[in-house]
């Protein structure tokens, strides 16, 4: 079946700066895909070229089978929620809402049932008769949401529309985007620089870097199978080794590294023998031990702990390498200068091949 | 440390004196005198102080009693300042005429009356017979008066006391001014609003060069601005030239000494008025709002209708304003480009002020018009208040 949208080769330059590489990106129908990535990365020209903001310097779009790249933006019928809400602010939330109803001709009696039912979906009804300036940020979030919803776009775009608002209510939001997105079935593209918010509400995530996709995945596989260096730093924290693969057998990788330890590593990916590797361990996989465990063992140091509240931030330093840990606040840990093992199971531990610079 | 309450109040005081000082000396007091010097008219009273109190009581019927002309006998007895003397009988004539001879012949006479002899005045004159010359008298004599500002809109009061229509041109005169100022201010809307929206939507040395362009006209006297007018538009002057050479026209255009080149250069003159308010209203508006219109689906043409437009209105609104009160007092432009039916209201007052030296009629004028432009800013206050509304 072919791909609801589908970026086909889009290049997209502003001056000798190229923005977007030859983006290739397909979207299936009803996805919650987010793009992901430092500001400067091109993610948010992706969504403006989807939008009809900007127009690709190469390439082509597709959307449902037709090419769009031409088209201007207000016959795209695509459902835009931006950074800053951009409520109209001489209008009533109700004329807010009314706006893209009336630009499509629906009738006044329609348009105001309309409006009232997809006010009562956000449970701001009873402010439809006063103006953004009036609401609190996520009341208007609220609002610019359901102006981009209520005339039933093809699709939803959405500009870290987020960024503006509290940690808690953010949170809250994201959980309300996550359900209405499941509940109407809407295929989503939402850019952000916030990696929480793109696992939290995500079917997938696109993780951008100069302008390149550096991996498409589940959040999961995002996650937990890092398939770049960038992409491994870039989402959560972690502990990187350099080394060398010395054998492979049963899907177990053994990684000499520089500093002499042996790790095992699974395999997801395939390795070459010989060839240069990078072994990637999340902090909340390291294990603080008394004695040498199975699996991967590397004697430490504990040089500093850090009270994090519902964990403990410990950084370790072992024979030329430094890791950090998160431990769980039941786990004893030794205190400071004090020495353990450092151990983590071989499935927890993820090959990255050093990068080939973009 | 901070002094008491009291010692602070009173330095915050002195602060703000120096302001309060010189809007009252510059603003409110010739106001005040400005409006006070419409309504006095105490010229006749002054002079003849005893016949003011005694023709108060006269019923207007006939000719008044005896006691009234023994008060102007007495008063005309009583030597006086000439120039005020000649400043009543002024006053007097323009209520009735023939109080020149009349007054000048009775007071001649009286004087050569011994002071214990009774002076008959209808013997005098036969004219003090007459009940007008009387009632023109009673009518002179109130300390004020509503005559300037009834002549200020063409209007005057009769024999009798009832107001009567004058021939006079301020009520036209007043119309054309506010005619061109009207004009003026929707050019200068239908030009400056395009003007701001390109000025703000575009960046660098474009924003920066039309807004110099705006600006230094600003800092251009308005004489010599209005003088180049002159040479640009006059009959050998560059526009009717380059018409000419391209073959538009084989005539000269009429661009100057009528009300086109007074509705040009008045324009010209008040642009920045109109631009720099817009402009800033513009600035203030999101940059992504036109963008989220295009993305609900309204054309380039809605999104400025619906969004652009009402949001810019106020900027338009205070620029028209502004444009509009300060076009109501132009005097130089139209005294330079202007032709005899194009001077505006300020002229007539100027004429009138250091023409005539009849500060009277000068100040009604004046109140005529600031209580037009108040009523004005108080309906462009309402209309600045009310909502804008799209459908729903």
């Amino acid at each position: 079946m072919a791909p609801f949208i589908h970026f086909d080769q889009v290049t997209k330059s502003f001056g000798p700066l190229r923005v977007v590489d030859k983006l290739d990106l397909q979207v299936a129908k009803g996805e919650f895909l987010s793009l992901l990535g430092p500001s400067g990365s091109g993610k948010t020209t992706i969504l403006m070229m989807l939008a009809g903001f900007e127009h690709p310097s190469n390439g082509a779009i597709w959307l449902d089978g037709t090419r769009i790249e031409n088209l201007p933006s207000h016959k795209r019928n695509m459902g835009v929620v931006f950074q800053n809400y951009a409520l109209f602010p001489h209008m009533t939330v109700a004329e807010n809402v009314a706006f893209p109803l009336i630009m499509r001709g629906v009738g006044k009696a329609e348009a105001v049932e309309r409006v009232t039912r997809a006010l009562d979906m956000v449970r701001l009804s009873h402010l439809k008769e006063r103006r953004p300036a009036q609401l609190s940020g996520g009341q208007q979030q609220r609002v610019a949401l359901t102006r981009a919803l209520v005339f039933e776009p093809t699709v939803v775009l959405m500009d870290e529309p987020l960024g503006a608002l509290d940690k808690q209510l953010r949170e809250h939001m994201q959980l309300e985007l996550r359900d209405l997105h499941r509940k109407l079935g809407l295929t989503v593209i939402f850019v952000t620089h916030d990696q929480s918010e793109a696992l939290t509400m995500s079917d997938r995530i696109a993780v951008f870097n100069a302008g390149r996709i550096e991996q498409l995945d589940t959040p999961e596989g995002i996650y937990d199978r890092p398939r770049t260096r960038f992409v491994a730093e870039f989402i959560g924290e972690t502990n990187l080794f350099e080394g060398v693969v010395k054998k492979v057998a049963d899907g177990i990788a053994d990684v000499a590294l520089d500093n002499g330890v042996l790790v095992r590593a699974a395999i997801i990916a395939p390795v070459e023998i010989g060839s240069p590797i990078l072994a990637s361990v999340r902090p909340e996989r390291v294990h603080l031990q008394s004695e040498a465990g199975s699996a991967n063992v590397i004697p430490v140091t504990i040089a500093d702990n850090v009270y994090q509240g519902d964990h403990l931030r410990t950084h370790l330093s072992g024979p030329g390498l430094d890791l950090v840990a998160k431990v769980q606040r039941r786990v004893p840990v030794g205190p400071v200068g004090s020495t353990a093992f450092a151990c983590f199971e071989p499935s927890e531990c993820t090959l990255i091949a050093p990068s080939v610079a973009p | 440390m901070s002094g008491s309450p009291i010692r602070s109040r009173i330095s915050a005081l002195l602060l703000v004196a120096p302001l309060f000082l010189f809007l009252a000396a510059f603003f409110v007091w010739p106001l005040v005198m400005m409006m006070t010097v419409s309504v006095t008219d105490g010229t006749v009273r002054a002079v003849l102080p005893e016949t003011a109190s005694a023709i108060v009581e006269w019923d207007g019927a006939g000719v008044p009693p005896k006691a009234v002309q023994d008060a102007l006998v007495a008063d005309l007895r009583t030597p006086t300042d000439q120039m005020a003397f000649g400043d009543a009988v002024r006053r007097l004539n323009s209520e009735a005429s023939g109080f020149r001879t009349l007054l000048g012949r009775t007071a001649s006479a009286v004087r050569e009356t011994p002071p214990d002899q009774p002076v008959d005045l209808a013997v005098l004159d036969k004219r003090w017979g007459e009940a007008n010359y009387w009632q023109a008298l009673q009518r002179a004599m109130p300390s004020y008066t509503d005559r300037n500002l009834l002549a200020a809109i063409d209007l005057k009061r009769d024999t009798g006391g009832s107001i009567v229509a004058d021939a006079s041109a301020n009520r036209i005169i007043m119309l054309r001014t506010f005619t061109i100022a009207a004009l003026v201010t929707l050019i200068c809307a239908a030009i400056g609003l395009p003007y701001a929206m390109i000025a703000a939507a575009s960046t660098g040395w474009v924003r920066n060069v039309m807004l110099l362009a705006v600006l230094l006209p600003l800092w251009t006297s308005l004489l010599v601005r209005t003088a180049s007018w002159v040479i640009l538009l006059q009959n050998e002057g560059l526009i009717n030239k380059a018409l000419m050479t391209i073959g538009i026209v084989d005539q000269p255009l009429q661009l100057i000494f009528n009300r086109t080149g007074v509705v040009i250069a008045m324009t010209h003159v008040l642009l920045p008025f109109m631009v720099l308010p817009i402009y800033s209203v513009l600035l203030g508006i999101p940059r992504n709002l036109m963008p989220a219109a295009s993305s609900l689906g309204a054309s380039r043409l809605r999104a400025f209708r619906y969004v652009l437009l009402p949001m810019a209105l106020p900027g338009v609104l205070s620029g028209s304003l502004l444009v509009f009160m300060v076009a109501l007092g132009y005097y130089i432009t139209p005294a330079l480009v202007g032709g005899a039916e194009d001077q505006m209201i300020s002229s007539v007052i100027a004429f009138f002020a250091t023409g005539t030296a009849n500060w009277g009629m000068a100040g009604a004028l004046g109140l005529i018009l600031l209580v037009t432009t108040t009523a004005l800013y108080l309906v462009y206050g309402r209309l600045s208040r009310s909502p804008n509304m799209v459908g729903a």
